[in-house]
């Protein structure tokens, strides 16, 4: 800009000693807890000398499962982060009124609602979703991995140098104060001239790299690799929402990508795309940003319908009521999603046929919603219930989920909306359906599928308890915010005025308070169930009397998934097999072709990241090496012929020997 | 059972090559070449002599032909036809396009009212009676 450009501009940009936020209490003592917490971990990997066994097998793993997990305990970690923010956020409005403006000054308040709303939807949902759905999709086609398996790895790393970026942030300079969205003007160069926006802008446009190629992964994976005999009509449902959540990925990704290129040309190059001179119109990033982010509502979701669906057929031990309605429902959502973005944004200035066309479009996709409820309700009905955990999350998330739906329909009503806008009844509302849709489906997901994943269930006792604390903390944490929104108060308030509301925020904190210990159960839930691992042992396979095909090998898995690609027959192909008398074939195993391991992802990722760091701070030298560095990685990727090996006949018939043996003395 | 495995295999490097893979032909190449030409001519032809004297008539056809020369790549460079892939390309295509139109007429017609609703600029207001 104005500045000199001598050589300490360019390497160094706008960095100095002042990004760092050692005059903010809150963050030095996170510092201090996060650099203490991390060298206590380095220093327990040295100890344990797990560095090796780290990197090879985990950090450089082009294994499904393996990639699957990593997701989960990537999502796991940045719900902590983000759920902090929550509790900062809810304990400032608890007590800030009147004369006492809390602990958290507005500059940093507005950081804090930015960045939990950001890291929440990208670092927590996005991972568990896609974490499932990479764990789950290959067995549950009968297949050995995805289908580009190097991609997949790459694509986990770039969502966690997304991440990265973000929690730097927190030590490094500053996040963007714009709410999670980054509406322009509020965004644009102007008004936040610092580097919050874009730190948002990056961290966003590297996750989303890794997004998009996931999604582009399993498309090809559901459509090509499905085990003979598995037709559309025969796969199972979570398969289905899988690759319509996918489907809804690579369509919508791009406009997100080009919305917040299009914002970095504003800031970076001196465009006017967003801002009113010459011609510009903040209104058209609202418009594109909203055209990803509905689509968006329903990658999350679909997934886990899909999850609550084999849940479901597994604990009422009877087949899914209404297959066909199920898919043809989610089909329809998935065009439907596309139809609706303006709800948004009906006080901004739409006549009244947009608004009531968007608002009918909106009423018309509850529908295939509420068709999923009754199939749910239906398959439960005359069913042989178990309230296992994963079952009570399901039903948990029926009667929170149905309210959240009702309160959306209210607000597609457009004179409502013109109430409700920005009050806290749409906060409400969209934690009535992210929480007790996505986060309840995530955890009826990690229990159900966890003994596949490890071997041994989850504790069901710390599991009920987790349940239930975040069951009534939701609803107490929520419940005043619809009230409040109905008074009218907005939304991202650092102070009120009026000590009538006061109350209301209390009860909110303290339904904070039992969301907290409802994560705090299911950490204490891991822990409990690694120390009672042998007790919780999964020796078939199949502890809960599983419907599809994922339930047919070994829990965990052993690498290749499948000694022989099953045959499929009829939908919930493994209930089926069990039903004809299906035997394990314990000979004629041959070599499994199978690819090998690299560390390409992991170092294009960093490299990609630093390369966002670099632009962040405007240090062009650094931003120019690291991009040469990538793309030089990315050449040397590709001359990488050493990218499969067979696993030895011999080393199956192991494999497969001891699960026979296993299976005779448990069975 | 073991006849279907090298096929479902993880592969790393080598592709799937059953599902229907494109054979093209020199003419077909050839074909798409001089049709791609001749539907960029005609535009050029049109911006340069100035043929049409009304600018969003002239607009409305380089779009349509523009459009027509997006079908000629599709199916003379890019092989798509109701069968390839078992006809998932053709559904991807639909979708996609679809998905497009929804976009661009519904962006349109959003921001139009938008504009026809926003309050006057001052430059509109000194123009008012």
């Amino acid at each position: 800009m104005g500045e000199p450009s001598n050589l300490q501009t360019l390497l160094l940009g706008r960095l100095g000693w002042d990004a760092i936020p050692i005059h903010e209490p809150i963050l030095v003592g996170t510092f201090v807890a996060v650099a203490l917490g991390g060298l206590a971990v380095l220093a327990a990997l040295t100890r344990f000398r797990l560095w090796g066994p780290l990197w090879r097998d985990w950090v450089t793993s082009i294994d499904h499962k393996r990639i699957g997990i990593m997701y989960m305990v990537f999502g796991v970690v940045m719900l902590l982060r983000g759920f902090s923010d929550a509790v900062l956020m809810r304990a400032q409005q608890a007590v800030s009124f009147g004369s006492s403006h809390g602990f958290l000054p507005p500059h940093h308040y507005d950081q804090i609602f930015t960045a939990h709303g950001m890291i929440m939807i990208f670092f927590v949902a996005m991972p568990f979703v896609v974490g499932l759905m990479n764990f789950v999709v290959p067995l549950q086609i009968g297949a050995r991995d995805v289908a580009f398996p190097w991609l997949n790895n790459f694509s986990f790393w770039m969502t966690v140098f997304g991440g990265v970026l973000v929690m730097i942030s927190l030590f490094v300079g500053e996040f963007a104060r714009t709410g999670w969205l980054a509406y322009p003007p509020l965004s644009g160069i102007e008004f936040s001239p610092d580097v919050g926006v874009d730190y948002y802008i990056w961290s966003l446009q590297i996750a989303g790299v890794g997004t998009l190629l996931s999604g582009v992964n399993l498309i090809t994976t559901i459509v090509k690799m499905r085990a003979p005999g598995m037709t559309l009509m025969k796969m199972p449902v979570f398969t289905w929402t899988a690759l319509c959540s996918n489907i809804l990925i690579v369509a919508s990704f791009p406009v997100l990508t080009a919305a917040l290129a299009l914002l970095s040309l504003d800031r970076y190059a001196g465009t006017h795309f967003f801002t009113n001179e010459l011609g510009g119109n903040a209104m058209m990033y609202v418009n594109l940003i909203w055209i990803w982010g509905h689509p968006e509502v329903y990658i999350l979701v679909l997934p886990v319908f899909g999850v609550f669906s084999e849940v479901v057929a597994t604990f009422c031990g009877k087949k899914l009521f209404g297959y066909s309605s199920m898919v043809y429902a989610t089909v329809v959502i998935t065009i439907l999603s596309y139809l609706v973005w303006l709800h948004h944004f009906f006080t901004m200035g739409s006549g009244a046929s947009v608004n009531s066309f968007f608002g009918i479009t909106t009423m018309i996709i509850s529908i295939p919603t509420g068709a999923k409820i009754f199939n749910w309700l239906f398959t439960m009905y005359r069913g042989r219930i178990r309230f296992e955990v994963p079952m009570l999350w399901t039903v948990g998330f029926m009667v929170t989920f149905v309210i959240g739906g009702m309160t959306g329909v209210m607000l597609a009503v457009p004179p409502a909306d013109f109430v409700l806008h920005n009050s806290l009844f749409l906060i409400a509302h969209f934690h009535n359906v992210i929480i007790g849709g996505v986060v309840f489906g995530c955890m009826a997901g990690i229990n159900y599928w966890f003994p596949k994943a490890f071997g041994y269930r989850l504790d069901p006792v710390w599991g009920k308890r987790s349940f239930w604390f975040w069951l009534v903390g939701f609803w107490v944490a929520f419940t005043p915010l619809y009230v409040l929104g109905l008074m009218g108060v907005t939304r991202r308030l650092n102070h009120f005025d009026d000590p009538s509301l006061q109350i209301w925020f209390q009860v909110a904190a303290a339904g904070a308070v039992l969301i907290a210990l409802g994560i705090g159960c299911f950490l204490v839930q891991l822990v409990v169930s690694w120390q009672k691992r042998e007790e919780l042992r999964d020796h078939t396979g199949d502890p809960w009397g599983g419907r599809t095909l994922e339930w047919s090998t070994a829990s965990p898995p052993p690498d290749y998934n499948f000694a022989f690609t099953p045959m499929v027959h009829d939908s919930d192909a493994w209930a089926d097999m069990k039903r004809h008398g299906y035997v394990r074939p314990l000979e004629g195993f041959v070599p499994i072709h199978m690819p090998r391991n690299t560390g390409a992802g992991f170092v294009i990722a960093a490299l990609s990241a630093a390369c966002g760091f670099a632009l962040i701070w405007h240090m062009w030298i650094p931003a120019a090496l690291a991009f040469v560095a990538m793309l030089t990685a990315i050449i040397v990727h590709t001359f990488n012929y050493d990218r499969d090996y067979h696993i030895p006949a011999e080393d199956v018939i192991r494999t497969e020997d001891q699960r026979t043996r296993m299976l005779a003395q448990h069975v | 059972m073991s006849a279907h495995h090298e096929h479902h295999a993880a592969d790393g490097h080598d592709a799937d090559h059953d599902g229907g893979a494109p054979h093209s032909t020199l003419g077909g190449y050839a074909t798409g070449f001089v049709l791609s030409v001749i539907l960029t001519a005609i535009p050029f032809a049109l911006v340069m002599g100035h043929v049409i004297a009304d600018p969003a008539w002239a607009s409305l056809a380089l779009l349509s032909l523009a459009a027509v020369q997006i079908v000629v790549h599709m199916v003379y460079f890019l092989h798509m036809n109701a069968r390839a892939e078992g006809g998932w390309s053709l559904l991807a295509l639909l979708f996609t396009a679809a998905l497009v139109v929804i976009t661009l007429s519904g962006s349109l017609w959003v921001m139009y009212h938008m504009n026809h609703n926003m309050m006057p600029t001052m430059h509109q207001m000194h123009e008012m009676p």
